[in-house]
């Protein structure tokens, strides 16, 4: 693989151009905070510019290449006690103090309403940069080399799937983000995160039948704070050819029986797991029922801290934004809070939640450093980092062969949960039969359904370090207008007893 | 906010700059407004302004996208420059034909998708309005949640083929969620004019249905008779419109339509098209390709009529033309119907509930998602006022459930349709008229807490 600089966007000396870009953006964010001082309690000013490229090839052909470059900012103010948020993508400084008297008539037009004064935990203003690691930048790969990997991966998957693999696609993408934060308390922190992923999807297609076969882990989307070293290691044409010929071998595997098993869910489906069940409930922001106008509340109410049994004892959660990779990582959350390390669930006890300064205040805490925006466009929300499953003892053999009755599950396929995040049920894109101790036959769209603390309780085995792996949700929606957050989940696979499976088969 | 001269000029700029075979530019301006608000007061309260320029450069069969947000001359080229490169690199699109042409897109309808009413409306009246809503659910003793958006797009779409579209439309929606300490009600509104936004009709029927959703009670999975009210009915129609109804997944053998157009696929009394001009709905006369939108039967009296196109998957099929349902140019799914409309029928909601022996009436569907796309079969749970209908009357509000059903076989079962269809949310485009039915099978696979 070449890595020649004939990236597709033609620039000159990046460092001179960023630090041209900061300087401007550190300007403009300080005299948009003289601006508002006067008037406001609390002001922050984010710049966020972020550029993307994603190559997709599909059935022997391109699919879409493209490159994208946004960049904008985002004022936040609290005037008596009450947010207003105003932002643009427009240029310059009579734009920059236009937006943030938006954003104070926008305050004021919320006291309108008469209701809750937000008051804020304190935190350090930091002054602060941070890069995520990135050792081979994934701008500079040449699109013809993306191109050459991805038809390359692609034909494998057809070749594997032997004429029933409707539609083969694999892709790669990756994305920069440089962003500024600045506030009316001092803080300063500049961060940029280089994020990349890539993979391989498979569609086999029969009479009355369609299924999917993914590597690794459903989509070609990002999935890590890295460069294009994670694409290297993923060896995509390696995994092509599985990939194809196991969507080939679902359309004759035998559907999910239905009733009450043993299930062990591999990593890649423990994932959206951890991510429903735990990592949107424990968000104080849905506990606090700011968010049940849209995707809803949380059953994980306060006067269950530190008492509620949430899992089995072989279940600890936590929230980690400083594990090095992640697609969750990062060194400040959009409020300028340091990045943390907390946990959520300590052997089956629920024991804290993710926060923002705000909801943390109401607890008469601190702000986790959980508030994330999706782009400059956009509020800062509580946000999962990475929500990682701590590894246990097993291994996945020792699983098998301790499950007289069960089925391995693998990849997320479909999921819903309920308003409060209690009742689930999520399908994956494979299964296989556990016998006695033994893998057994394929088992094609396998699901399962349950009641959170109840299927946490039953979770009697989780595997230990060497099968544990981090992983990237680059997908996350929530909030209105819908923000999509890039998050992780750090987990082995596990094994839950008693299990209902294969609903509505 | 960017001047629409601005933006004409963005585009005619994008065209210049480009050296390729064929070049398209697409701006999209918007300046949205969002007031949301939780547990009786305004928590977030937001102002977007926004402008994005897309370019397609197509040089032979290959084809470069570039996206920025930036609209100085600079940037332009650069965006320009980006998309060519981009094309340069790659091998020959086999199935691209071109670009869609001015030739069979005429003066375009003068479909009205905007009112001037929206775009003034201020953080001041948004904050008013919800503060009704409040107010109203405080009275009683409950709790409010809910968001108040309205915005404005400007959409310019030209290449160099002579195509050159310029529109403005509107958007405005209210949501409100009221809950008690045991149950909750929903009620929404949508609309291109703010004006049309009922405020207290709204309040009221959230109202009105959190108290009767109080102290619910747990009833048996299994197969039911449901009574669906309209936003329980667009969740359904909108997956259907999803997995099935686009020639992407059609062309890829993806779609529940495959090998069955013609054929009956629901039952005769249900009927489905797409219409991006009629007012009623939310209208945006012509598609990201600037191609005028078609009206396109897609199910009509349960036969499987349609599907709709852009230019690229048109081109994939002789003498197929684009009926104009391109998404924008960084969409993944090909041409989606996102203006879907429903055919009414001569019933109402209580009348429904009447003619049912026993069954549940469902105000709304939570976090759908689809198991099998072929199947439509769906899972989702219920939301905000689920009732238990025992010989013709509600008996009382029961505890959510869950279900897992083929939408297509669930329409087979139709017995009644509301006359009256009311306009729901379809993603972030559009939106989908729909009316309340009531089927004969619906199948509830759990039950959840509350």
């Amino acid at each position: 693989m070449s890595s020649k600089n004939s990236g597709v966007e033609a620039r000159g000396g990046r460092w001179s151009e960023v630090r041209t870009k900061h300087d401007e953006w550190r300007e403009l964010s300080q005299r948009a905070l003289e601006h508002l001082r006067p008037k406001v309690e609390y002001a922050d000013i984010r710049f966020v510019s972020r550029k993307g490229e994603s190559v997709e090839v599909k059935n022997g052909a391109v699919d879409s290449v493209s490159a994208s470059s946004q960049s904008g900012f985002g004022i936040r103010v609290l005037k008596d006690g009450r947010w207003g948020f105003a932002s643009s993508s427009l240029p310059g400084l009579e734009e920059v103090l236009a937006v943030a008297d938006r954003a104070v008539g926008i305050a004021r037009a919320s006291a309108l309403v008469p209701g809750r004064q937000a008051e804020l935990s304190s935190v350090t203003p930091a002054e602060d940069s941070w890069s995520s690691p990135c050792k081979k930048d994934p701008f500079a790969v040449a699109v013809e080399d993306k191109l050459a990997l991805l038809f390359e991966a692609e034909k494998r998957i057809r070749e594997g799937g032997e004429g029933k693999v409707m539609v083969a696609s694999a892709g790669v993408a990756c994305q920069r983000e440089e962003k500024t934060f600045a506030s009316s308390e001092g803080a300063y922190v500049e961060q940029e995160i280089t994020e990349t992923g890539g993979g391989l999807v498979a569609f086999a297609v029969g009479p009355g039948e369609l299924q999917r076969r993914s590597y690794p882990n459903g989509d070609r989307e990002l999935s890590g704070c890295a460069g294009w070293e994670a694409i290297e290691a993923l060896d995509l044409p390696g995994n092509a050819e599985r990939v194809g010929r196991e969507a080939a071998a679902l359309l004759e595997a035998k559907g999910c029986p239905s009733g009450v098993k043993d299930i062990i869910l591999d990593s890649t489906q423990m994932v959206l797991q951890i991510h429903e069940s735990c990592g949107h409930p424990t968000e104080l922001d849905r506990v606090f029922g700011t968010e049940a106008g849209y995707a809803g509340t949380s059953f994980l109410t306060p006067e269950k801290l530190g008492k509620f049994r949430y899992g089995s004892d072989k279940v600890t959660l936590v929230a980690d934004a400083t594990v090095p990779g992640g697609l969750g990582t990062y060194a400040y959350d959009d409020e300028g809070v340091p990045a943390q390390r907390t946990v959520l669930v300590d052997r089956g006890i629920f024991s804290n939640y993710t926060s923002s300064r705000e909801t943390a205040a109401r607890l008469g805490g601190l702000s986790s450093g959980a508030m994330r925006a999706d782009g400059w466009n956009r509020m800062p929300l509580i946000r999962m980092s990475n929500i990682n499953l701590n590894p246990g003892d097993f291994t996945l053999d020792e699983m098998i062969k301790d499950t007289k009755d069960g089925l391995l599950m693998e990849i997320n396929k479909s999921w819903s949960i309920d308003d409060r995040r209690l009742n689930f049920q999520f399908g994956t894109e494979i299964g296989w039969e556990i016998k006695d101790g033994a893998l057994g036959d394929m088992v094609k769209s396998p699901n399962y359904t349950g009641i959170t603390p109840e299927f946490w309780g039953a979770c009697d085995a989780v595997g230990d370090k060497r099968h544990w792996k981090l992983w990237g949700t680059p997908n996350c929606g929530k909030g209105e207008p819908t923000q999509i957050a890039h998050v992780g989940h750090g987990t082995a696979p596990a094994r839950f007893r008693a299990v209902r499976v294969g609903v509505g088969q | 906010m960017t001047s629409p001269d601005r933006l004409l000029e963005v585009l005619e700029k994008g065209l210049r700059f480009s050296a390729a075979d064929q070049t398209e530019v697409v701006v999209m301006a918007e300046d949205t407004y969002l007031t949301r608000y939780a547990t009786n007061y305004i928590h977030q309260n937001t102002a977007e302004a926004n402008v994005e320029v897309s370019v397609r450069a197509v040089l032979g069969k290959r084809i470069g996208l570039a996206v920025t947000t930036a609209v100085d001359d600079e940037s332009l080229r650069l965006a320009v420059k980006t998309a060519e490169n981009i094309a340069r690199v790659q091998p020959e699109l086999a199935e691209f034909r071109s670009l869609p042409d001015a030739s069979g897109t005429g003066d375009g309808p003068a479909t009205c998708a905007f009112a001037p009413r929206t775009q003034a409306f201020t953080a001041e009246e948004r904050a008013r309005s919800v503060g009704r809503v409040i107010s109203l659910a405080v009275s009683r003793g409950y709790e409010a949640a809910g968001a108040f958006g309205a915005g404005t797009m400007t959409l310019g779409v030209a290449n160099s083929l002579g195509v050159r579209r310029f529109a403005q439309v509107s958007r405005a929606g209210l949501s409100a969620i009221v809950m008690g300490e045991t149950g909750s009600g929903f009620a929404e509104g949508l609309s291109l004019d703010v004006e049309r936004i009922d405020v207290d009709r709204i309040a009221e029927t959230a109202v009105g249905k959190c108290r009767a959703a109080q102290n619910p009670v747990a009833v048996d999975p299994g197969d039911y008779e449901v009574v669906l009210e309209p936003a329980a009915v667009g969740d359904l129609v909108k997956y259907l419109a999803f997995l099935g109804l686009g020639a992407k997944a059609f062309q890829e053998g993806r779609s529940f339509m495959c090998g069955r157009m013609g054929e009956l696929v629901t039952g005769e009394n249900f009927t489905v098209w797409d219409d991006g001009q009629d007012p009623a709905g939310l209208p945006l006369p012509f598609d990201f390709e600037g191609v005028p939108r078609q009206k396109v039967m897609l199910i009509e009296n349960g036969l499987a009529k349609g599907i709709v196109y852009d230019s690229f998957c048109a081109g994939r099929e002789p003498g197929k033309r684009s009926t104009g349902h391109a998404l924008p140019p960084r969409a993944r799914f090909g041409a989606i119907p996102v203006n879907l409309h429903v055919k009414t029928g001569d019933s109402t909601v209580p009348e429904m509930v009447r003619r049912t022996k026993r069954g549940l009436l469902v105000t709304r569907f939570h976090y759908t998602n689809p198991l099998h796309p072929v199947l439509t079969t769906l899972t989702g749970m219920t939301r905000d006022g689920t009732f238990l209908i025992e010989d013709g009357r509600i008996k009382g509000p029961v505890k959510n459930m869950r279900f897992t059903n083929s939408v297509l076989e669930a329409f087979r079962g139709i017995e009644a349709i509301g006359s009256e269809a009311v306009t729901c949310p379809v993603f972030r485009l559009g939106a989908v008229r729909v009316p309340a039915l009531k089927l004969r099978k619906f199948t509830f696979t759990g039950a959840t807490e509350h």
